[in-house]
Formats: C-alpha cells, structure tokens, sequence
C-alpha cells in the first residue's frame, strides 16, 4: 500500500508536467494563430503553471463547487457522519468533512488534496436509497481513495482538463465564427511554411482534449478495482458494497451536473441517461470499468 | 588501509541498518498507542451513553430491575479495567448487558417508538461499529509491529531498546458477529 502511495506521488508529478506540456502547446497554437509568436507559449506556460498550483490549492473547492456540495452537519446527517467517522477511524486517518450533493441519482465522491484536508460527497439519492450495510460500503471505497492519495491526482485532473477543455474549445469557436484571418490578415508572406505551422496548431487545438481525456483515462479504471478491494477490506464485509453497486446499477435516474470533467472522481460514472452502458464509444471512454465487472470481483474476494 | 575501509564501510551500514530499524519500531509503537487511544475514546462515548439509555428504558419498564443492574455493573467494572486483556472481557460484559437491554426494549412498543430512545439507539450501533473500526485499527497495527519485533535484523534492536509485543484487543464484534440483529 505504501509502494502505491508513492508511485501515486510519482504519477501525480508526471501528470502535473505532462499537462503543463499540453497547456504550453495549446497557448503555443493561440500564439501563432493570432500572430504573437512566442509571446502566446510564454503566457500558457505562466498560466499552466498558476492552474496547477490553484489546482493544488484549490481543486477540491472547484469540484465540490462545480457538484454544487453542501457542507452538512453532523446533527443533520448523523448517519452519514457516523459512518464517515467509523471508516475514517478503520482507515486511521483524520475525519474527512462530509457534503452533500443535490441529485437523485445514488452516487458519491472524494476530494481534496491529502488525509489531512480531504471531502467526501454522496448525492441525495445515496442516503435515500442505502442501508447502513451499504453506505459503509460506498464511504469505505471513497475513504481508500483518500488513502491512497488518489484524490489529489483525481482532483488535479478534473481541474486541467476543465481548464484544457474550456481554452480550446473558446479558441477553436473563436477561430470558428471569427474565419481564418486573425491578426495574421497583415502580413501574409508568410508562405508554407507559416501555413504547416498553422496547420499543426489547429489539429493540435482539436486534439487537447482528447488527450486529456485519455490522460484522465489512465487514471481511473484499475484505481476502482483497487478502492474496491481496499474499501471492502477497511469493512471487512463486502457484501455491503456489492449491494450498493447493484442499486447504483439499477437506480432510474439521471445525474444533471454530470460533466465530463469530474467523471472520474465518482464512485461510479455520472451518466446522463439511465441504464447500463452498451455503445463502444461509451466503453472505450468510459472513466470506470463496467459494474457487472467490479460486483464479479468483489463476490470472488 | 583497504581493510579498514571495508571494516569502516560495514560498520556504517550496520548502524544506518539500526537507526532505520530503530525508527520504523518508534513508528510502529505510536501508532499502536494511538489505535489504542481511538478506542478508549470510542469506549469512553458507550459508557456515557449506557446510563441514558438505563433511564429512557427504565421509563417504560421499570420492573425489569435485574437488566438494568446487570449493564450498570458491567459498565462500573469496565470503567475501572486496565490492561488489554482485562478491559477486552469487561467490554464484553458490557456488549451482553447492553443486548439484553435492547431486546427487553423489543417488547415495549411505546418505548420503540420514543424518539428519545430512536436517537440513543442510533448513537449506539454507530459507537458500536466505531468501537469495531477501531479496534480492527489497532489489531492491524500491533500485528505490524508485533512482526517487526520478532523479524531479522529489526528483532536485535528491538531487544536492544527494549520493544515489547503488544496484545491484540479481543472483543466480539458487536456490530457483525455471528448474533446480526438488524434494528433498521
């Protein structure tokens, strides 16, 4: 456990680098577009780096703020305090502070940056539906995120690629209503070798994202075997968190401030529709692996 | 000359070794202690409730004298308990006479339905698991150091500071023994 706590260390260094790297190139392609140079590399660089220490700082604000989290206390949710509290203990780490989410949809959430300034979030809809049982099993899975450190790196993620997101996508619609002239419309002597440049940015701008994505992708799916399997431990009972995944699983609703770049952080992916995922685009970019999956395993422990 | 660099550089070693060995001990001790501490204060919150939920039942079933002396003595001996193994059986007394006290409460569906009672019960299986949870911590933690005590080479230097096995802290689960009562 703790080899995975300092690879997770390692991993979050990489991934801090990698995405200063893919926000350098994003600011590197605006530059170009609008005919600064270099100047637009410098910049990105400056604001990459400012985006991960706030993310640092405050990423688990951002995505407590973006889940629309309310703070509760523990004289309006004793249940769910009791449980945080006995798992926190199990765990041997300080209490998490413990938010709620307006959703219908049974679902939850870690956050934050180390045990010692950690969130956890479960949506309305989780403390409605679930048992005692069931909820230990949910806050068990989030509380080895918090162990394992995932939630720095998972918070760190959800803000970059919120920020890689949002910048491309304004440039590219810039780019879009604006047509192609830019400020380069001055000096267009620039000949073929301007235009492959321009060229690379572009592709480049389309392509942020996906790379994101797929850095956010890197991420996910074997952590969520791995809390499985550590949630279950620190409750010794999994059968708890079997149940809660099957109603997980069948519940009818939606998640409304579903959003792709917190996808990740949740105990199970919050999908706008209901039901189980079948299209292989939806598998292939999906943050979690398939339920049936992660109920199969637990059953065989 | 070589030679002395040898003996030099196995000499460093060793002690490196020592002071590593020694420190993951220095470690593994205070967690030990402050597993402990989690469950005395887990504890600490059962005993406080126990009189609470005495008066709350003897409200409705005030004949049921024998119960209530039986938690009440349980509770008084195990305030007094020290030692690992003395304190794990007074808890169990403990976990007994609490369980008797809630199954006489059972027949009493007045009683069930006080929301006074609601909210002590609610306390109590929550301090219940917490005491579990608690008590899983430390068993985890004086295993780890347990088996740092007898392991080679930490076992030399724990014999040389004087590091001690801990004992586990046995009690039976209250919350998922074999005996599940579901109060939801």
């Amino acid at each position: 456990m703790y080899e995975q706590i300092a690879s997770n260390k390692r991993r979050t260094f990489l991934l801090m680098g990698l995405a200063v790297l893919l926000l350098a190139a994003v600011g590197y392609a605006i530059g170009l577009w609008l005919g600064t140079g270099p100047f637009g590399l410098g910049i990105a660089l400056a604001v990459a780096i400012l985006l991960q220490l706030g993310a640092y700082r405050y990423g688990d604000r951002v995505v407590l703020a973006s889940a629309r989290a309310r703070e509760v206390t523990p004289e309006e949710e004793p249940r769910l305090h009791n449980v945080v509290e006995g798992l926190a203990i199990a765990a041997g780490i300080p209490k998490p502070r413990v938010w709620v989410v307006p959703e219908k949809a049974p679902n939850a959430f870690a956050t934050g940056r180390d045990p010692e300034h950690s969130h956890i979030a479960v949506t309305r809809g989780l403390l409605d539906t679930m048992n005692r049982v069931e909820l230990e099993g949910v806050i068990g899975h989030e509380m080895s995120h918090i162990l394992d450190r995932d939630i720095l790196y998972g918070t760190i993620v959800a803000t970059v690629i919120g920020a890689v997101v949002l910048l491309s996508e304004f440039f590219l619609r810039a780019l879009w209503w604006g047509g192609f002239r830019g400020r380069r419309g001055e000096d267009q002597g620039g000949g073929a070798a301007e235009a492959i440049v321009f060229a690379i940015g572009l592709v480049l701008l389309v392509l942020a994202p996906l790379f994101g994505q797929l850095i956010q992708l890197a991420v996910s799916r074997q952590r969520e075997y791995l809390a499985d399997a550590q949630g279950a431990m620190l409750t010794r009972y999994p059968p708890g968190l079997i149940s809660a995944l099957e109603k997980i699983r069948d519940a009818p609703h939606a998640m409304r401030s579903a959003n792709n770049a917190t996808g990740h952080l949740w105990l199970e992916q919050p999908s706008r529709f209901p039901g189980e995922k079948t299209g292989l685009m939806e598998r292939l970019f999906s943050t979690h692996p398939p339920i049936e999956d992660r109920i199969r395993r637990l059953r065989e422990m | 000359m070589t030679v002395a660099w040898v003996v030099l550089g196995i000499f460093l070693f060793v002690l490196l070794l020592g002071v590593y060995g020694f420190n993951r001990l220095v470690a593994l001790r205070n967690r030990v202690d402050n597993g402990w501490s989690q469950i005395d204060v887990q504890l600490r919150r059962r005993y406080d409730l126990i009189p609470n939920l005495v008066e709350t039942v003897k409200g409705y079933a005030a004949h049921e004298r024998e119960v209530f002396e039986h938690v009440t003595t349980a509770r008084a001996t195990a305030i007094d308990a020290s030692g690992v193994g003395d304190q794990a059986q007074a808890e169990n007394q403990v976990t007994a006479g609490l369980r008797r006290l809630l199954a006489v409460a059972e027949s009493y569906p007045e009683l069930k339905a006080n929301e006074n009672f609601l909210a002590l019960q609610e306390e109590l299986t929550a301090t219940e698991s917490k005491i579990a949870y608690a008590r899983q911590f430390y068993n985890d933690q004086v295993m780890r150091l347990n088996t740092q005590i007898q392991r080679f080479p930490s076992n030399i230097v724990a014999r040389l500071f004087g590091f001690e096995p801990r004992e586990f802290f046995d009690i039976e689960d209250p919350v998922r023994g074999p005996v599940r009562v579901d109060l939801a």
